[in-house]
């Protein structure tokens, strides 16, 4: 499983640079959205995988923190959901606003000036 | 103890009369007068109070805990020399406050000059008498920021503002150099407290940091105090109202520095790396700035120039250090203070009753200001050392110090003749003010007809030179004791009586004094003639001036370096600085972990499922597919951008996280949502870019590739690496223990986020709101790429309509909306205890508006219900922050969660906890920020088809 996962984040940032650094700007934004999932997953792995364990804990008794998968990162993670769907609205509307003042979706907005 | 309030009461009592006189209106003048010039006197009544102790030798503390972590304490100290000048800096702030009174004009606001000049004599004071060297150079920056607003007071003049800068920069350069000064002096000594500092002194000069510090703490005290070669912002700072000039630039600020000298004298000096500095730079400070003094035309420059020299004098002084040279500093500081203040005050009414302050123009100004001009006339004889005047007998002691000290060395040997010059110098410029401006030819073409000013603009020169006069005669009587007390609290207990006496006999001193005078009278006698035609300094030297070489080392170093860098280090490309940030990412991973990512010897692994392995050659081959076509397919792009998505979100559910796996899910809706309606106002991409063929092109995205499969496999790497070690306890397991008992839920995640560590969680939606706020501010002013204004096909008249493609999903969606509200509530409420919670309840919710809008239309939509997501936000982060507060009436700390179980008839135990308010806060504020940035997108099309009808009207009106 561990192999798996690992290797899922390593596609996923690996999609998620490429597309960072090209040059048009929606490309752009879904390399962002691909690089939160990446490192959403990567902050959340760091509490070692435990399937079936939710930190739902009984109502009293004596409670074994062996036994239920680590709350920090999930409640990392969880904000940073919802805080990376918010920079990614701000980074559509900034894009969508470029491409309606530019005439362009590059990036610069302006396209590579020929050499 | 009512001694030691007192003294924090004096500390006080300028910054608070600051503030008080801020909030007075501009046209309150005379309140501000009185309140400013009680303020000090209450100050003064205080330090009357003390003066028995101060005599009896003793030493003032009085201490309230700052920052203790870092040894620094709120202390205060009084000795007999800080009482004196404190007494100083009051007294003559009193009667600069008076005279303010009456020289500002009606349109400045006195209020706020006087909230200014307060607040200047707080830090001043508090350099005098903080005990801790550290608290010392926070008060020695406060009076560099102040004395920058005081003399930029009138920012409406260009040379106000250059000057209020320069004086700035080059003060608090040196207040910064004091800073590591004193930090290095502190670590010398092994404490940062003044008295500790001031026994340390053999251990200071022994440590082999003395060098540097010495360096640093000189370039603080000459910087401040005008000393060559920093000497040229005084001048400048003239362009100050003229009782900022008369409090600041002679009697306070710049005493700031000779003070810091006598007080650390006993530390740092007595060596000869400070004899030579500290007397060479100030023996050429005290000659270069005479010698200028001598050529100014502008009256203000030539009191510039003149408190330039003398503060030479007393650097001089400082820098040899023994006792007596230390008690002629203090009573040369004193009596430079009262006639330098009374000249400037002077010179303020000559300005103020003439209009002007050129000396080429000013003349025989005795016959209309008779009183006026005596006052001057008597001030600018103590200035230039004439016998019976206060400022004679502080210098003789300079020229029976400068004859009668020996250490042997060649500046020792040169210290009468420097002695000599200079004072013949002041007794020249001296002449030329009394001469020019009140004798000769009474002027005729002068702005104003000058007369006497109001009797209370006078008051405070007339005090002032009656106290030149009565030191002057009975040095003995009046400063004597007091400045004996002073010199002894610096120079230690031992030191003997000094008698200040008017008469020693006909001595070395009495000689050299007498042939000051003759030589300055010969030297103002034969260039009297040439000064108002000559330049504006003396021969040769007027072209070199400080001025222009920290012009030209400012430019160069804020305009010509920082531009120069931004060609060389900038680029306005966003990808050349992705890439940079990517590879230094990667570069710094490399470098920490080069060696020292290993893997644990007892890997920690789950046997491989294949579902799950199936699952991901789905999510990648989505990640890859998003990647590949987010160019030319957007839409295929976006598609399988949600596909990763999803699975990402099964992984979280897979791995015992349903409130993130809820979350995502929800959020993921969301964001598709978001994209497709940015996806409108985006054209089509309709031909190829034809450069993409292009081999530059594929060189590009082959580097690129290589960088992002480098960047995913260390990723990939470290991720493993760490997946396997094994678990370490941690602060989870603390959480995962008290969740119910401390916290009153069973749902440890989202205890941590609504309890535990809602700080966070309160930064966290305060973010969310801004940037919804920020999207929609963005969107307000937004123009649509000229291509996608056209309605698309759906929207036109006659065309297809939505209910042609959606009519049942349509119905089922609008259907859907009680449903939606109902299953948020229900993730709200069970939150505490299971999955849910205030933010997959609030997304939820979001989601419901949301998918009324896509199911009719906008119109529809708005006609039937009203969402105000603004209110939401903000009412959301008002529940939240006073759900934090309420803590506080409770005596705990800011957002402390009170939880318990409330027993509700029917339903049972409900839980009952404050946190639950502070989610509703969460909830409240993550669905009207969601809302509102989808809505806000959503609407552009209504704006733009209302955009197309009013272009298309008056082309119907044509046809």
């Amino acid at each position: 499983m561990e192999i798996i996962l690992s290797a899922a984040i390593g596609i996923l940032s690996a999609s998620g640079i490429w597309l960072v650094l090209r040059p048009r700007s929606f490309q752009v934004v879904i390399g962002l959205c691909l690089l939160s999932y990446a490192v959403n997953l990567f902050i959340f792995s760091m509490g070692r995988l435990t399937p079936g364990a939710p930190p739902i804990m009984p109502k009293g008794g004596f409670i074994d923190p062996t036994l239920y998968a680590d709350p920090v990162p999930q409640a990392l993670v969880l904000t940073a959901i919802v805080i990376s769907f918010a920079t990614t609205a701000l980074f559509l509307v900034v894009m969508i606003a470029s491409r309606g003042m530019t005439g362009t979706d590059h990036v610069d907005g302006k396209e590579r000036s020929q050499q | 103890m009512a001694e030691h309030n007192l003294f924090l009461l004096l500390a006080c009592l300028p910054f608070a009369t600051s503030l008080i006189l801020l909030t007075l209106p501009p046209r309150a003048r005379g309140a501000s007068t009185w309140l400013s010039a009680l303020s000090l006197a209450g100050g003064l009544a205080v330090l009357a109070g003390f003066l028995p102790g101060i005599q009896a030798g003793n030493v003032l503390r009085a201490s309230m805990e700052w920052v203790p972590s870092l040894g620094m304490n709120m202390a205060l100290r009084m000795d007999g020399f800080a009482w004196l000048f404190a007494t100083l800096v009051l007294s003559i702030g009193v009667l600069v406050v008076i005279y303010a009174r009456y020289y500002m004009g009606e349109s400045d606001s006195l209020p706020r000059f006087y909230a200014l000049l307060m607040a200047f004599t707080g830090a001043m004071q508090g350099i005098l008498i903080s005990g801790n060297v550290l608290v010392m150079v926070v008060f020695w920056e406060m009076t560099s920021f102040m004395s920058f607003l005081l003399i930029g007071f009138w920012h409406q003049g260009a040379a106000a503002r250059d000057g209020a800068r320069t004086a700035l920069i080059i003060t608090a350069f040196g207040g910064l150099c004091l800073l590591v000064a004193m930090l290095m002096l502190g670590h010398a000594a092994g404490s940062y407290d003044l008295g500790m500092i001031l026994r340390a002194g053999d251990r200071v000069r022994a440590h082999p940091l003395y060098g540097p510090m010495l360096a640093l703490f000189l370039l603080g005290a000459f910087t401040k105090s005008a000393q060559f070669p920093f000497h040229f912002w005084l001048p400048g700072a003239m362009a100050a109202p003229t009782p900022v000039s008369a409090f600041l630039h002679s009697a306070t600020m710049v005493k700031a520095g000779v003070f810091l000298l006598v007080r650390f004298s006993p530390v740092l000096g007595g060596t000869e790396a400070w004899f030579f500095t500290v007397t060479g730079a100030g023996c050429i400070t005290l000659i270069l700035g005479a010698a200028v003094a001598l050529y100014r035309h502008d009256l203000k420059g030539l009191l510039a120039y003149s408190t330039i020299s003398h503060l030479g004098l007393i650097t001089a002084l400082a820098g040899i250090g023994g006792p007596v040279a230390i008690l002629a500093a203090i009573f040369h500081i004193c009596n430079h203070a009262v006639f330098k203040a009374s000249l400037f005050m002077a010179a303020g009414i000559i300005d103020h009753e003439t209009g002007t302050r050129d000396m080429r123009r000013l003349s025989g100004l005795f016959r209309p200001m008779p009183f006026t001009a005596l006052l001057a006339i008597v001030a600018a004889s103590a200035m230039a050392g004439v016998p019976l005047l206060n400022g004679f007998l502080s210098k003789e002691m300079f020229l029976a110090e400068a004859v009668d000290w020996h250490n042997g060395t060649w500046l020792d040997n040169a210290l009468p003749y420097f002695a000599i010059v200079g004072s013949s110098l002041s007794v020249a410029y001296s002449l030329r003010f009394i001469a020019t401006v009140f004798f000769g030819p009474q002027a005729t073409d002068l702005p104003k007809a000058p007369h006497e000013p109001p009797a209370w603009m006078r008051r405070p020169v007339e005090l002032l030179v009656l106290i030149c006069l009565l030191v002057g005669i009975f040095p003995a009587l009046t400063l004597g004791p007091i400045i004996n007390t002073a010199a002894r609290s610096v120079a230690g207990a031992h030191m003997p009586y000094y008698h200040i006496a008017v008469w020693h006999g006909v001595n070395a001193p009495l000689i050299l004094s007498l042939i000051a005078l003759a030589v300055g009278t010969l030297i103002y006698a034969f260039s009297a003639k040439a000064i108002p035609h000559g330049p504006e300094g003396p021969f040769l030297l007027h072209r070199i001036r400080g001025q222009r070489v920290y012009d030209w080392i400012l430019f160069r170093l804020t305009w010509r370096l920082p531009r120069l860098a931004l060609r060389i280090f900038s680029t306005e490309a966003l990808q050349p600085q992705l890439r940079l940030l990517v590879l230094t990412a990667i570069a710094v991973a490399c470098g920490s972990l080069w060696g020292a990512l290993t893997f644990a010897s007892d890997l920690r692994l789950h046997a491989p499922n294949p579902a799950f392995a199936l699952l991901w050659l789905v999510g990648a081959a989505c990640a890859v597919g998003a990647a590949w076509q987010a160019k030319y397919h957007r839409f295929a792009a976006l598609v399988l951008l949600g596909g990763a998505g999803v699975v990402t979100c099964l992984t979280f559910a897979w791995f015992s996280s349903p409130d993130l796996a809820l979350t995502q899910l929800l959020v993921e809706v969301a964001t598709t949502v978001l994209l497709l309606l940015g996806l409108r106002w985006l054209p089509k991409r309709r031909s190829e870019i034809a450069e993409d063929k292009l081999l530059p092109a594929k060189i590009r995205r082959g580097r690129d590739l290589v960088i992002a499969i480098a960047g995913g496999l260390g990723i990939a790497a470290i991720a493993f690496a760490l997946m396997t070690r094994p678990v370490i306890t941690n602060v989870g397991d603390w959480f995962l223990g008290n969740a119910y008992y401390e916290g009153g839920g069973t749902n440890v995640v989202n205890v941590i986020l609504v309890d535990f560590r809602a700080f966070d969680t309160f930064g966290e939606i305060a973010v969310l709101a801004i940037v919804a706020l920020t999207v929609y501010a963005l969107l307000r002013r937004f123009r649509p790429a000229p291509e996608s204004i056209a309605a698309p096909d759906q929207q036109t008249v006659g065309g297809p309509s939505l209910d042609d493609y959606l009519y049942v999903p349509s119905v089922i969606m609008v259907w859907m909306f009680p449903v939606l509200i109902m299953v948020s509530g229900y993730f709200f409420f069970r939150g505490h205890d299971l999955p849910g919670g205030g933010f997959a309840a609030g997304v939820t919710l979001a989601i419901a508006f949301l998918i009324q809008y896509i199911g009719t239309n906008v119109r529809w939509v708005e006609s039937r219900i009203t969402v105000l997501p603004i209110r939401w936000m903000g009412i959301g982060l008002l529940i939240a922050g006073a759900t934090g507060m309420g803590a506080w009436l409770f005596g705990y700390p800011f957002l402390t969660a009170h939880a318990r179980y409330v027993h509700v008839p029917l339903i049972g135990d409900v839980p009952a906890a404050t946190a639950m308010l502070f989610d509703i806060g969460v909830f409240a504020t993550v669905m009207g920020a969601v809302v509102l940035m989808l809505v806000a997108i959503a609407h552009q099309s209504l704006r733009a088809s209302r955009r197309r009808e009013i272009d298309d009207a008056p082309r119907k009106e044509a046809a």
